[in-house]
Parts: structure tokens; C-alpha cells; sequence
């Protein structure tokens, strides 16, 4: 007769009750597992408050981005009908401003010192939101009156200047009425690459700088009355504004833009913190492995005394959920400590404040993700608990099955890669990216993967029998069971090549443009040259001593028909295969009867002068002509300063645009527009920092319309942009180097009790500290040195992809740098092991058995 | 008497890289309810594998095993374990307590997992019963083999087990505590009328069952029926 019997319930409140009983040994060491994922939470909340302020920061202060209402802007003077527009906007309006912008040299005649600065002469009230912040504060509104200029601070810091001196801009010497710290929409990134000089409109025409072919922005301020939607009146003007060439800017626009640039900064931030989250991860799961495997025994005798395979997982499910949400919850704790100091890494590249309040929903969303990471990434141990058979409280059980056979390890590494593929896409949004993100960490955790597993390979596969003891011990612990070789070479590792890549690729950023300045190549261009000055410039240059490697003629072009289609024909009918944003874009074209250095034919004939009777023939760079989608024989018509000049597309060229060279999208034939108006450009090579700047004095107090590009001050902002985006990089990827140090102390912390029963026996049969010290020691000495060799050759094989393929300039890695590297990272695993390691060797064997067993 | 095991044929076969190893060869005894019963042989003979095997550890190769009438062979790994949790009890050599449980809480395990609700008020019951009623909140470290023998005791009993497996139950212990945990065994085998499947190289204490099974290289040897020394 069959009798009764029923499955074991689930009893959530039983699971709930076992797992804080069975924790009660073990939390410090379950602590310790979720350690790894505290800096990878921290990251994320403190990137996902800083968004979350940014956007009500930006809310907030949207008004002071734009300083106005309404902002048309333009790259040439008001034409026929412009004028009438603006008029009828500033009919419309409670004030209105006006601003010319544009580059030039200014000198500092009380050090001498010259810079190429963005001039801003400025008419009217602007700004009607935020204001000029200056020191003293009344001169933001008060040198408008005066012959006075607001001088941007870093410059007054780079030449010595003060209130009260004088700055030349053009012919003009003006009064340095106050420092700027701030203006509306500038971020501390535009500043440095071109700080600002205010100056009254009033003064412009006496500078001398706005002669018809300088590069001049207009800009038109409103300030309209309240109940005028500038959006509404701004959408009114579009499709006039866009025939005029003409461009607009609302606070709603602005605010939208400024969102959208510090939206992908902070999803690529997202990503750096996220790697950091991944490393830890790895950590968690690797240290739930061996709990587990400790663990078999008393999941054996809870199946033997009727639990279930689905109890036993869930009380130790429910183990990994709660230290995950404690973990988490110091990871939210401290990253909303981290986002304090946010704004001081943020500062110079946002143009508004940002504040610091605490983010309740960035707060929440690191738990989460902190819980559902945590509980992903234990679940391929956890799930291994559903095939402890209760067999194993008589003897150890030989029909376990390898995980790798388990079907739901497989789910699992596949729900692994979809959350990485998912929230990697959230970021990036865009599916190859997405794909080669998740292929780069796979490609990475595989790599390492592969070195750990080949090391323990080569380590059994050609075991030195006949090294000495201590030798052999500290390599054998290396694939023993319980080893921890596989998950300190990964963490080590992805560590190392974090750092080694940072290094790498500032290395190549500089010599990139170091490289151009080297050699014969010319490293000063002179710009803006009136046909007029041309000569004597050329002859100022040779009086200084310098050569004039090149001088070009420059001329404003502006592209009216594509094969006789017209930007209004193109508007109209959307299905004409043509590049509606060239036609109406104005392009600097040059024209000459030969090739350059920098140049190769790829397709048509080079003809470097027109035939008579016949269409010019054009060259174009076939990047852009692919961009325009032209290709030789079709027809373009250019507007030369009033004059139409239909052409043929001639042929297409090759550029190298690292090359220090007048290098042109256009170059006409000889013979066309050689009578248009124009400026001309001349190239030098100053041997040193002293001659540049007696150069550039001499040019701006002859020349004051002619704008000097010196490589030096180049590579100068080169270098201070790097460091500043390299100190948020160093910044961000900090966390990632810290979760490998916290996943380095939380591995060798767990080995520790893996090591500690033979550590003692070892002691208990007479070895010294010292002999114990040295075994430790040669072990973390491989692991370090392995980790950090993989991670360094990781590290050099991205950035020869990216020398190869994205900046194109010849791979030539730091090796020392490198090697010391190595060096440094083998040197902290050492340390770190040992540190860890001493409590066995401190205390009497007996107290550690009793204690840690 | 009805009878509570009954083991038909059958044997075990692991098989591992290749190779098969057969451990147990087509085993045949039924059990009365009630009674007393050892299985003795010397190592390596395939007891343990049997009393395994028996109380629904593991499953057989070949034969079928009933116990208290359900058919082992065909239930799965949750089933069985239901079937352990209600009818079984378990005494292992090596005390096999959660280490992470007081004395009170490793007894209350198998009556919490039926979801009883007076499981503190019996457990102590259980362990006053052992003698160990002042010791109920201490740790399994914290107690002697002896001690925490008892309270294995009172855990493999709390669930009012049909039968109980015993394996070496004296195996860890001196022969002093061993004559106690013996007298235990058997006062709680006669008071709750609970079936008693021994596995033991010790002599003396099979010798204390009425009935011994002897193995050797896998197989039965002898089945005989004994008169139980007294305690």
C-alpha cells in the first residue's frame, strides 16, 4: 500500500530565518565577497546623481546659457532682407544686443606678451540672464561705456596682467577693466582653447580687425516680453533664417544641446564605472564559489534531513541578495559622498553650476542594479547547489555534475552577456557600439582567462621538481585546489591595462602633434593676411631670421548648385540624392598650378590651369566629396563673392591632414578666381619659444589684423585639455583600479582560509615565519607578475589598434614606462598578500585552528 | 509484524572517466517495522553505500527499494527528500550538525521543514529527553562528541521517524559516552516504536540488535537472526 508523503514547501519565512542563521559565521567573510561591487556602486550613484542634478541645475539655470531670449546668429554681415528680419524680431522685443566674434592676436605691452584670443565686441545690454561675472563685479556692465576690455582670467595669469593695464587688439589699446571668470554659456574646456576678450562694440571699426574677408560670427540678442514664446517665434523664422544662412538659438534649444553633450559624457562615465561593477562582479562570483564548495556539507545535511534542492538555493540566494544590498547601500552611501567632489572634476567641462543635492532615484538605482548584479553573478556558484546530494554527509559524492554540462550555467552566462549587452546599449545606443563594447570586455575576460588557465597548464605541464622547497610550494599553490590564480590574474589584470592604456594614449595624443612639429616642418602659420600686407609680411618674416616655407592664397567660397540642383530645389524635394547641409556652406578654397607634398591623385586628371573656352576643372578631397556624394565629372556652381563660377569636378585627392600644410577640401585652377577677394596664409618654422614670441610681437604691432597659430601654444592647450579630460578619465578609472585592489585584498583575504589548515600544519611541523612568509611571497610574486604582464600587453595591443586605425601615426609605446608599471603592480600583489598573510604566521597554530577552522 | 524496508536486488554502479566501479551486488532483506537490525562487514564492503542507498540518498543501479510502502526508485530528488523529512531519521558517525546552529535550532530544522508549529516547545522536549536541555542554545563547537551526539540524536528522532539509519553512531566517541548514546538509541527505538538500521564495525553493538546482516565485497554474506545482548 502506497502511503502519503508530501514535497518540502517552499516557506519563504523558513528560507528567510535559515540564511540568517547559516550567515552568522560567515558575514564578515560574506561581507568581504560584496566588498568588490562597494566602488563600482559608488561610481554609477555618483555619475547618476550628477546627471540627475545636472539636468534640474540646467532647469534651472537654463536662462544664463543663452543670456537671452533669442539668439540669431551668422558667418557674414547683414545682407539685403537680413536686415529687415532682425529688424522685425527687435520690434518685437523689450532689448536687444548685438556681438561680433572672431579670432585675433591681442599684445600685452606691459610684458610684451602676444595670444591668439576669441574677440567678443559687444553692443547693448546682453547679458539680460546671469551676467558678466568680473572682478570688480561693476565692470562686467560698466566697460561697455569706456575704451575698456574684460580679459579673460587665465589669460591675465599667463602674461601677468592686472586690472588697470592696458591690452592692444588690433590698433586699438584698451584698459583692462576687470578679470572674467564667467560669461554666459562658457565652459572652462572653451576658455582654455580660446580664451575670451570683451571689448564695446563701439570700438570695433578703430581696431581695424573687421575688414571684409575676416572670419567674423554675428550675433543678434533679444530679451522679448513675457507671454512671447521665443520658440514659437523662432519656429516662425526657420525656414527664412535657414535661406539667409542664418542661425538660432533659444534657451529651450540651448538647454536641449547643453543636456544632450552632457548626457553622452556622462553614459560614457556610465560605462567606466559599470567596468568597474563587471571587475567586482567577477569578484563576487569567484568568492561565492568557494563559499559554496564550504558550504557542501551543510547543504548535504539539509537535503538529507528533507530540504529541497530549490530550499537549499534559495536560503543561500537570499544570503547573496542581502549582503548584495548591503553592499550596495554603502556603494550609494559613498558614491553620494563622491558626488560632492563631482563638480570640482566637472567644473571646467559643463557651463553651469552644478549643485550636490542628494538623488534619491540615482540612490535607488545603484541598489538595484548593486542586488541584480550581485545575485547575476552568484547565481553560476548558486545554481551548482541544486546538485549537492544529500549522499555527501556519508561520503563525498562522486556523481556530481560539471557545471559546464548544466544546462542552466548556460542561461545564466547568457543572461550574463544580454545585462551587459542591455545596459551597455542604454548607454551607447547605438548597436555596433554596443557590440564592440561587449565583445571588448568578452575579448578581455577571455584573454585573461586564457593566460590564468594556460599559467596553471604551464606550471603543472613543466612543474622545476628540483627547485628548492619553498620555490616549489609557492608555485604549486598556484594550481591547487581552491586556487585563486584564475580571479586574481582577471582583476589584476584589467586593472593594469586600464592604467597602461590611460598612459598609452596620452602618449599618442601628444607625439601625434609633436611629430607634426618635427623635422622641417613648418610650426607658425600667419592667417588673415591682406593681399596688401602680403609682401610685407613676407619680408617681416625674413627679417626676423625665419624662412617662408609656404604662402597661400585663401578665398571664401560658397557652393550654390550641386550638378544644378539648388539648396531650395534640394529642400523642396527630399528624394534628390544630394547633401542638403553643403549647398548654402561656405568653403576657404585656394588655387595653384601644382600638387603638394601632402596630396595624391586617386581619381580624374589634375589640371593646375583652366583651359580656355572650357569649365574649370576642381579638385576636391574625396573624404569630402564622398560626404557631398560627388564624384568627377559632376558640375558645382560656387558664388565667389558675388560672382557664380560653374565648374566640373576635375578630380579627387588624397590629403594627409596630419601633415602642418595649408591642406584644402577645394583647389581651384589657376586662372579662375585668382582675382577674387582674398587672404593669404604664410607658414614658418620658429627654432624656439623666444623667436616665436619676438615674432608674434613684431607681427601684431605691424600687423595687427594677422592672427598667428603658433605648434607650441597648440600643444600647449593640447596638453592642458589632456590633462584636464585625463584627470576625469584617471578620475573614473580610479574606480575601476580600486575595485581590482578591493577584489586583489577580498581574493587573497578568502585564499588566506583556503591556505590557513596547511599554513598551520606547515607550522606545526616546524616551518618558520619566515619560510611561510617566503611561500606567500613567491606566490602572489607569479600571480602579480603574470597579471600585470597580461594586463600590460592587453593594454599595448588597444592602443596599436587605435594608432593603427584611429589617430594613424606609428605605434611606439613607452616600454620603460611599462615595464615599471609591471614593476609597481607585482610589487602592491606582493605587499597586499603578505599584509594578509601575517595573522598566520603571528599567532601560535593551535588559536588560528580553534579560531578560523 | 508489517514490513517497513524492502530491498530487491540491487546493487550500485558508479561510473567515472570510463570507467565503472559495481560497489553493491544484487542485495535482497526486507526489514520488520519496529525491529532492530546492524549491518556489519569490514571496510570497503559496501554498508555505507547500502544504508545510503536504503534511506533515499542515493539512487540504485539496478533492484528496487521500499520504504514504509513507497517505491524509491521511481521518485525523484525533492520527492525523496520528502519522504526523508516524514519518515526518516539520521545519526552519522561524524555528529553531522550545522555548524552555524544552536543545539535548539539544528533539532527544530526537520520539524520547521513540515512547517510545524510547536517545533521550539518539542525540540526542547527532544533535547531534555538527551539531557541536554541546559545546553540548548550552545553551538555544536561549543559541546563535546558525546554532547553532540545527543543532540543528533534528538534531531534524527524530533520528526517521529518511521525508521532510523544509523551510521557508526558510536564510531567518534569513548566507551563510556558510546554506552550512553547506545542506551539512548535504543530507549527511543522502543518508547516511539521507530524502526533501527545500524551500520557498525562494532560488534558489541550489533550484537545489541536482533538481527545482523554481514557483508563483504559488496554482496550479503550471512542474515541471521540474533538474541539481543542486554543493555
Amino acid at each position: 500500500m502506497e502511503v502519503p508523503y508530501t514535497r518540502p514547501k517552499l516557506a519563504a519565512g523558513w528560507i528567510v530565518r535559515m540564511a540568517w542563521r547559516d550567515s552568522r559565521r560567515s558575514r564578515s567573510r560574506l561581507f568581504l565577497f560584496v566588498s568588490s561591487i562597494i566602488i563600482g556602486i559608488a561610481a554609477l550613484v555618483a555619475i547618476y546623481a550628477l546627471g540627475d542634478n545636472f539636468e534640474k541645475d540646467i532647469d534651472n539655470q537654463a536662462a544664463t546659457l543663452v543670456g537671452a531670449d533669442l539668439v540669431i546668429s551668422s558667418n557674414h554681415s547683414l545682407e539685403e532682407g537680413e536686415q529687415g528680419i532682425i529688424d522685425s524680431v527687435r520690434g518685437l522685443s523689450r532689448a536687444h544686443a548685438e556681438e561680433q566674434s572672431f579670432a585675433s592676436m591681442v599684445l600685452f605691452p606691459k610684458s610684451g606678451g602676444t595670444r591668439l584670443v576669441q574677440i567678443r565686441a559687444l553692443g547693448g545690454d546682453f547679458p539680460y540672464y546671469g551676467k558678466l561675472e568680473t572682478v570688480p563685479e561693476a565692470a562686467g556692465r560698466e566697460f561697455r561705456n569706456h575704451r575698456q576690455a574684460l580679459v579673460d582670467k587665465t589669460l591675465l595669469l599667463q602674461f601677468g596682467a592686472e586690472v588697470g593695464d592696458s591690452i592692444k587688439v588690433g590698433e586699438v589699446l584698451f584698459e583692462i577693466a576687470g578679470r572674467l571668470n564667467q560669461a554666459p554659456g562658457q565652459s572652462g574646456i572653451s576658455t582654455t582653447i580660446a580664451p575670451a576678450v570683451f571689448i564695446p562694440m563701439a570700438y570695433l571699426d578703430a581696431t581695424g580687425l573687421n575688414q571684409k574677408g575676416s572670419r567674423i560670427n554675428y550675433s543678434y540678442y533679444f530679451h522679448l516680453p513675457g507671454g512671447r514664446d521665443a520658440d514659437v517665434l523662432a519656429k516662425g523664422l526657420d525656414s527664412l533664417l535657414e535661406v539667409h544662412r542664418m542661425g538660432y538659438d533659444t534657451i529651450a534649444s540651448r538647454k536641449e544641446e547643453t543636456g544632450r553633450s552632457f548626457s553622452d559624457l556622462s553614459k560614457f562615465l556610465s560605462l567606466v564605472g559599470f567596468v568597474a561593477l563587471l571587475l567586482g562582479c567577477i569578484g563576487v562570483s569567484s568568492a561565492i564559489h568557494i563559499y559554496i564548495k564550504e558550504k557542501l556539507n551543510s547543504i548535504a545535511i539539509l537535503r538529507c534531513l528533507g530540504a529541497s534542492s530549490k530550499q537549499a538555493f534559495l536560503i543561500f540566494l537570499v544570503q547573496v541578495m542581502g549582503v548584495g544590498f548591503i553592499g550596495s547601500l554603502i556603494g550609494a552611501i559613498l558614491g553620494t559622498g563622491v558626488q560632492q567632489l563631482l563638480p570640482l572634476v566637472f567644473k571646467d567641462f559643463v557651463p553651469v553650476a552644478i549643485s550636490t543635492d542628494v538623488s534619491w532615484s540615482a540612490i535607488l538605482q545603484g541598489i538595484g542594479l548593486g542586488v541584480w548584479i550581485s545575485v547575476l553573478f552568484a547565481l553560476l556558484p548558486l545554481i551548482g547547489i541544486r546538485n549537492i546530494a544529500p549522499l555527501n554527509t556519508l561520503r563525498l559524492s562522486l556523481d556530481t555534475p560539471s557545471p559546464i554540462r548544466d544546462r542552466l550555467s548556460w542561461l545564466v552566462y547568457g543572461l550574463i552577456a544580454l545585462f551587459i549587452f542591455g545596459y551597455a546599449y542604454l548607454q551607447l545606443s547605438g548597436f555596433l557600439q554596443t557590440l564592440a563594447f561587449t565583445a571588448g570586455v568578452a575579448v578581455s575576460f577571455m584573454v585573461l582567462f586564457a593566460t590564468a588557465s594556460l599559467l596553471i597548464w604551464l606550471v603543472r605541464r613543466f612543474f622545476p621538481a628540483s627547485w628548492s622547497y619553498l620555490w616549489r610550494q609557492g608555485l604549486s599553490n598556484l594550481f591547487r585546489p581552491n586556487n585563486q590564480t584564475v580571479i586574481l590574474v582577471i582583476s589584476i589584470g584589467l586593472g593594469t591595462a586600464f592604467i597602461a592604456t590611460l598612459l598609452l594614449v596620452q602618449e599618442m595624443l601628444i607625439s601625434r602633434v609633436s611629430l607634426s612639429s618635427s623635422g622641417n616642418q613648418p610650426n607658425m602659420v600667419l592667417f588673415d593676411i591682406q593681399t596688401s600686407q602680403k609682401q610685407r609680411v613676407a619680408e617681416l618674416v625674413k627679417e626676423q631670421g625665419l624662412p617662408v616655407i609656404d604662402q597661400v592664397p585663401i578665398v571664401t567660397v560658397q557652393l550654390e548648385a550641386i550638378n544644378g540642383i539648388t539648396a531650395d530645389q534640394a529642400r523642396a524635394d527630399s528624394t534628390l540624392q544630394v547633401s542638403r547641409r553643403a549647398l548654402g556652406g561656405e568653403l576657404r578654397a585656394t588655387y595653384r598650378d601644382s600638387l603638394i607634398d601632402s596630396e595624391k591623385i586617386t581619381a580624374g586628371t589634375w589640371m593646375g590651369e583652366a583651359a580656355r573656352g572650357e569649365m574649370p576643372r576642381v579638385s576636391l578631397e574625396e573624404g569630402y566629396a564622398n560626404r557631398i556624394h560627388v564624384s568627377v565629372g559632376d558640375t558645382l556652381l560656387f558664388n565667389v563673392q558675388g560672382v557664380r563660377i560653374p565648374t566640373l569636378v576635375g578630380s579627387l585627392r588624397e590629403v594627409d591632414w596630419n601633415r602642418v600644410q595649408t591642406n584644402f577640401r577645394l583647389i581651384f585652377p589657376m586662372g579662375v578666381i585668382d582675382n577674387a577677394p582674398q587672404f593669404h596664409v604664410l607658414m614658418t618654422r620658429v627654432p624656439d619659444e623666444s623667436v616665436s614670441a619676438r615674432m608674434q610681437q613684431a607681427v601684431v604691432t605691424q600687423f595687427p589684423n594677422v592672427s598667428i597659430i603658433d605648434l607650441g601654444l597648440i600643444l600647449s592647450v593640447l596638453d592642458e585639455i589632456l590633462d584636464k579630460i585625463g584627470f576625469v578619465v584617471r578620475f573614473m578609472g580610479g574606480f575601476s583600479m580600486l575595485t581590482g585592489f578591493v577584489v586583489l585584498v577580498a581574493s587573497v583575504m578568502i585564499s588566506k582560509y583556503q591556505r590557513i589548515k596547511e599554513s598551520v600544519l606547515l607550522r606545526t611541523m616546524g616551518a618558520s615565519r619566515k619560510q611561510i612568509l617566503v611561500i606567500t611571497a613567491l606566490e602572489y610574486l607569479f600571480l602579480g607578475l603574470l597579471a600585470a604582464f597580461a594586463g600590460v600587453v592587453l593594454a599595448l595591443a588597444g592602443s596599436w589598434a587605435l594608432a593603427a586605425f584611429s589617430f594613424e601615426v606609428p605605434f611606439a609605446p613607452n616600454l620603460l614606462a611599462m615595464g615599471l608599471l609591471i614593476i609597481g603592480v607585482t610589487a602592491i600583489t606582493v605587499l597586499v598578500g603578505l599584509f594578509n598573510s601575517r595573522g598566520i604566521t603571528l599567532r601560535p597554530p593551535l588559536e588560528i585552528l580553534r579560531k578560523d577552522i | 509484524m508489517s514490513t517497513i524496508l524492502s530491498v530487491k536486488d540491487v546493487g550500485k554502479t558508479y561510473e567515472s572517466a570510463g570507467n565503472s566501479l559495481t560497489v553493491l551486488h544484487r542485495i535482497n532483506f526486507d526489514v520488520e517495522a519496529a525491529s532492530a537490525v546492524s549491518i556489519v562487514g569490514p571496510s570497503g564492503s559496501g554498508k555505507t553505500t547500502l544504508l545510503g542507498l536504503c534511506a533515499g540518498l542515493d539512487r540504485a543501479s539496478t533492484g528496487s527499494i521500499v520504504l514504509n510502502g513507497i517505491c524509491l526508485d521511481t521518485l525523484g530528488e525533492d520527492d525523496r527528500a520528502g519522504v526523508r523529512n516524514q519518515y526518516v531519521g539520521f545519526i552519522f558517525q561524524n555528529f553531522q550538525l550545522l555548524p552555524t546552529l544552536t543545539a535548539l535550532e539544528n533539532v527544530r530544522v526537520p520539524l520547521e521543514l513540515r512547517g510545524e508549529r510547536n517545533s521550539r516547545n518539542r525540540a526542547l522536549e527532544l533535547l531534555d529527553k538527551v539531557g541536554l536541555a541546559d545546553r540548548s542554545h550552545h553551538y555544536p563547537l561549543q559541546l563535546s562528541g558525546g554532547e553532540q551526539q545527543r543532540v543528533s540524536i534528538a534531531r534524527a528522532f524530533s520528526n517521529s521517524p518511521r525508521i532510523l539509519f544509523a551510521d557508526e553512531p558510536t564510531g567518534n566517541l569513548d566507551a563510556e559516552t558510546s554506552d550512553t548514546i547506545e542506551r539512548l538509541l535504543f530507549d527511543l527505538n522502543k518508547d516511539m516504536g521507530t524502526t533501527l538500521v545500524l551500520v557498525t564495525h562494532d560488534m558489541d553493538l550489533a550484537f545489541k540488535t536482533q538481527r545482523i546482516i554481514r557483508m563483504k565485497g559488496g554482496a550479503v554474506v550471512s542474515d541471521e537472526v540474533t538474541q539481543p545482548k542486554e543493555l
